[in-house]
């Protein structure tokens, strides 16, 4: 079959085939991807709260145990800390490790300032009754803002993991590339915060 | 015994001499024996690897592989041994309702029964369903879209070993402590109350196994995006690759839903919260939307790859390329969007009212309609073409038959108030098997005998493959066909026990349907046995069916690199178009090639999870904790490592295009 083709036509044979290597790197858009799904974690954690916010079951209500003016400031340190991370890239860009790292180390800080905060908020209120075992407003609320808190640690740890590679190996390709998925971490872990501060505390001392 | 030391409890949690298989009853002198089956046939295999020294080769080659292909392969064989463990449960299952009536009650104690259903169906989803898809992806999309291996090999790794974490705390609960007794999705409140280690063995199985499944959705997802062949643009992906790409797709916006019911679960056993309690405000209609928000797109995470198997199949023996290619896309992605609007029609009898139930009655109805469109294309694909009848295409038919009815079934379920008559009954059951068992057991077995002589160079014998397909095909019949009997009648699911015995007799029919279906297990052994025992008889060329997608263009088996050189697309069916218009296969010139190491990571972290699985079970929190610091010690200790590929130097690639299996196509083939 092959050979009474090419008797007949002389244009040369289409190619099936490249010589040249074929590279890709799909780790941002893994990552990426894995983010949207970790964000179907948070939403069910939402409809749980959604669902099971109001129920106080005669214990402790919202408006009573939520202290907005500490939020206020949490979330001032999380936002910030997405800010300095986004300084660390635009000095990552300037190809100037110590600059970044600097803004790197600040970032980390705000993040475990965030989280030292939340441990305290969280020890008040159990201190005060107010446990998870409760009620299901109680375990939802905990739940859904311990698991961004955990989500932050994580945040943090790997930071500092990152920060020795970046000090050992410098800015090479494979570490450019871990930086930015952090980054994304860091920046999508704000979100879901914007989510939980409006939602769970403030529509939760309303309703 | 109640009175141990602290350090013992420490030591130990929960775990006591008590909760060993130990004592002198029925129920336990069944589980001896299980486990002396499994030492002996274990001890066996240890041995064997032993004495000939093959742990290095296994170590090396299987264990600690990067490789796609390998990596499928070990999917394909993890799901059988599970299928033999899962199918062991149903014949038990079979024989007590076969015989538990009136006076008699079976050789099962309800609390026996109760887990063997729930580890029945437990195990038939995620370990032999779930690894058997996985494992066809992980093989055959690759290769089809023309890359080397996936985005990212060693997580593909990890997922097996995680998957295996799970597999093993299932078996362990065999025969330390007991499975749950909650059903295959544990519903609460049963799942909240029932104390043990049961439930905990279940949650922690699956935690760590859906975790590996959500790796691979991610995984595959980006390989698809971003991997595909030079040309091959998401129109000309071969349907196989499209299904692949929808049901990874599908992992990803599903699995972390579960994790997230199973978390929650997990939380109010261990810590006392109240999610799905009865009291203090907990919900337990909650946890029931959230399993099923991830519960029925998982179904249709299981079909869809078979749907692309079945894709392949009928254009490859019709001869034929796929009619309506553009169609089944758009039916495909149709089906993905809604199946994740349809969850409600699993409990209609929630009690939301008749605006919710008919839209979710409606979504349902409207799933028939692509799937319609999938039927139909399947039949004018075979119509006025030259259709052979080899073993592959058996199980198609077998499956348009098989699934079509399963389908109707499914519409009369989805009907709201006809299922408040036949929710949890019977009837359910035979509906769901027939379109698991028709569409995803068939299409495995398609896609096993389709590929076979593409991952290993031979072919499956046929006549055992007939047998074995007749075997399935009817026993499925003779099994489940009485059970849409009874559960018009109105028997439930779920019972150890009847007592009323005009109703006997059909399930003594369906027991002897199950035994059909183990000699279709038996016959597809006996055909793995038979053809790899007279392998050089078997032995085809690297193309035997005429396929018309890419994983036919290279040797059979492939070298570790797929293709010498990334192949171009011109057309749909890309292998087709190649042997029609002068493909010359490039005999020269070859270039060293890059491809990622192996790795021992994604073991260690599988044994440090079943470690942590285990410990979290018993309560030893000492072996949680260490367990767990193990995996993040190990897992950070991984991306310590910045040299993970090795190059193939030009001479292997050379020495290896010449001398693989390029046999033209069919040579030595009966087809
Ligand atoms: C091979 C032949 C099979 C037989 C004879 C069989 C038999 C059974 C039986 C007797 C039950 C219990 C019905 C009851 O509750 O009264 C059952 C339940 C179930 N089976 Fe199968 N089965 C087979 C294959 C499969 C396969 C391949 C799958 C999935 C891939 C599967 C999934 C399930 C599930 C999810 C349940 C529900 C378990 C529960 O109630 O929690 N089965 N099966
Ligand atoms: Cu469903």
């Amino acid at each position: 079959m092959n050979t009474t083709v090419a008797d007949m036509h002389p244009p040369a044979p289409p190619v099936f085939y490249t010589r040249e290597e074929v590279h890709h790197n799909g780790t941002l858009l893994g990552f990426w991807i894995y983010l949207m799904s970790d964000l179907f974690i948070f939403a069910s954690l939402f409809a749980c709260n959604a669902v099971l916010g109001t129920n106080y079951a005669g214990g402790p209500t919202a408006s009573e145990v939520f202290d907005l003016p500490g939020l206020a400031i949490n979330t001032a340190l999380l936002l910030v800390s997405s800010v300095t991370f986004g300084f660390a890239m635009l000095e990552m860009a300037r190809q100037r490790k110590r600059a970044m790292l600097i803004w790197l180390a600040v970032s980390g800080l705000l993040a475990a300032a965030f989280v030292g905060l939340e441990i305290h908020e969280f020890a008040t209120m159990i201190a005060e009754g107010a446990t998870p075992e409760r009620s299901a407003f109680l375990s939802s609320f905990f739940t859904l803002v311990g698991t961004h808190g955990l989500h932050v640690t994580v945040g943090v740890i790997w930071l500092i993991v990152l920060m020795v590679q970046l000090g050992q190996f410098g800015l090479t390709e494979a570490n450019i590339r871990r930086l930015r998925c952090l980054s994304m971490f860091w920046h999508f872990l704000d979100l879901v915060w914007v989510g939980v501060f409006s939602y769970v505390y403030l529509v939760g001392v309303l309703r | 015994m109640d009175h141990r030391s602290e350090i013992w409890n420490f030591l130990l949690g929960n775990l006591s001499l008590k909760v060993l298989p130990l004592h002198n009853t029925l129920e336990d002198r069944i589980l001896q024996v299980t486990f002396a089956v499994v030492a002996i046939s274990g001890l066996a295999i240890f041995g064997w690897v032993t004495v000939k020294r093959r742990w290095g080769y296994l170590w090396r080659e299987w264990f600690t592989t990067v490789d796609h292909k390998k990596l499928g392969i070990m999917y394909m064989i993890l799901a059988t041994v599970m299928l033999l463990r899962g199918f062991t449960d149903a014949i038990m299952m079979r024989i007590q309702q076969a015989t538990a009536f009136g006076a008699n009650m079976g050789y099962l104690p309800p609390t026996h029964y109760d887990q063997i259903f729930t580890a029945h169906g437990a195990i038939m989803i995620f370990f032999v369903a779930m690894a058997y898809i996985v494992g066809l992806m992980n093989y055959v999309m690759p290769t089809q879209i023309g890359a080397r291996d996936v985005a990212f090999p060693f997580l593909n790794n990890l997922s097996f070993w995680l998957t295996v974490s799970g597999v093993m705390l299932f078996m362990t609960s065999l025969f330390v402590g007991s499975f749950s007794r909650a059903g295959w999705l544990g519903y609460p409140p049963v799942s909240e109350y029932q104390l043990g280690s049961g439930v905990d063995y279940y949650i922690w199985g699956l935690q760590l196994s859906g975790l590996g499944t959500l790796l691979t959705g991610i995984n595959f997802v980006v390989t698809i995006l971003k991997m595909r062949a030079p040309g091959m643009s998401l129109m000309k992906m071969p349907m196989f690759t499209w299904t692949s790409l929808c049901t990874s797709g599908l992992i990803v916006v599903t699995f972390p839903i579960l994790t997230a019911a199973l978390f929650l679960l997990s939380l109010d056993r261990y810590v006392g919260t109240h999610f799905f309690t009865n009291d203090l405000g907990g919900n337990v209609m909650m946890y029931i939307n959230l399993i099923w928000i991830w519960g029925h797109p998982e179904v249709y995470i299981l079909i869809l790859p078979l749907f692309g198997v079945f894709s392949e199949i009928v254009a490859t023996f019709s001869g034929k390329r796929l009619f309506g290619y553009s169609s089944m896309v758009y039916a495909t992605v149709s089906i993905m969007i809604l199946s994740y609007l349809v969850w409600l029609h699993h409990f209609f009898t929630m009690g939301s009212g008749p605006d919710v139930n008919s839209f979710f009655a409606l979504t349902t109805m409207m799933i028939s309609i692509p799937t319609g469109v999938k039927i139909f294309n399947w039949l004018f694909t075979m119509y006025r073409g030259r259709v052979r009848f080899d073993v592959p295409m058996l199980w198609t038919m077998g499956f348009l038959f098989t699934f079509t009815i399963g389908g109707m079934t499914g519409v009369m379920l989805s009907v709201a108030p006809a299922d408040f008559l036949l929710h949890n009954s019977l009837f359910l059951v035979a509906h769901f098997h027939n379109v698991i068992i028709g569409g995803v057991v068939f299409g495995v077995f398609a896609g096993i005998n389709y590929w076979f002589p593409k991952a290993f160079g031979f072919q499956l014998d046929p006549f055992w493959g007939k047998a074995s397909f007749w075997f399935w095909q009817i026993g499925f019949w003779v099994a489940f066909g009485p059970l849409y009997v009874l559960g018009l009648m109105g028997v439930t699911r779920r019972l150890s026990h009847f007592e009323d015995p005009s109703l006997q007799i059909w399930f003594v029919i369906a027991a002897f349907g199950a035994f059909l279906i183990l000699l279709g297990i038996l016959s597809f052994l006996m055909q793995l046995y038979v053809s790899i025992r007279h392998r050089e008889r078997y032995a085809v060329g690297h193309d035997p069916w005429g396929g018309r997608t890419l994983e036919w263009s290279t040797s059979s088996p492939p070298p570790p690199y797929n293709f010498a050189f990334t192949p171009v697309v011109r057309e749909r069916d890309a292998w087709t178009d190649m042997k029609e218009h002068g493909y010359v296969r490039p005999r020269d010139g070859f270039q060293p090639i890059h491809m990622p190491k192996n790795s021992a990571t994604g073991v260690w972290i599988g044994l440090l999870g079943f470690a942590f699985g285990f410990g979290m079970t018993w309560y030893i929190w000492w072996l949680a904790v260490a367990s767990f610091v193990g995996i993040v010690a190990v897992a950070i200790g991984h991306t310590f490592n910045y040299h993970r590929e090795e190059t193939i130097p030009a001479e292997d690639v050379k020495q290896f295009e010449h001398t693989g299996n390029w046999k033209p196509a069919g040579e030595g083939a009966s087809a």
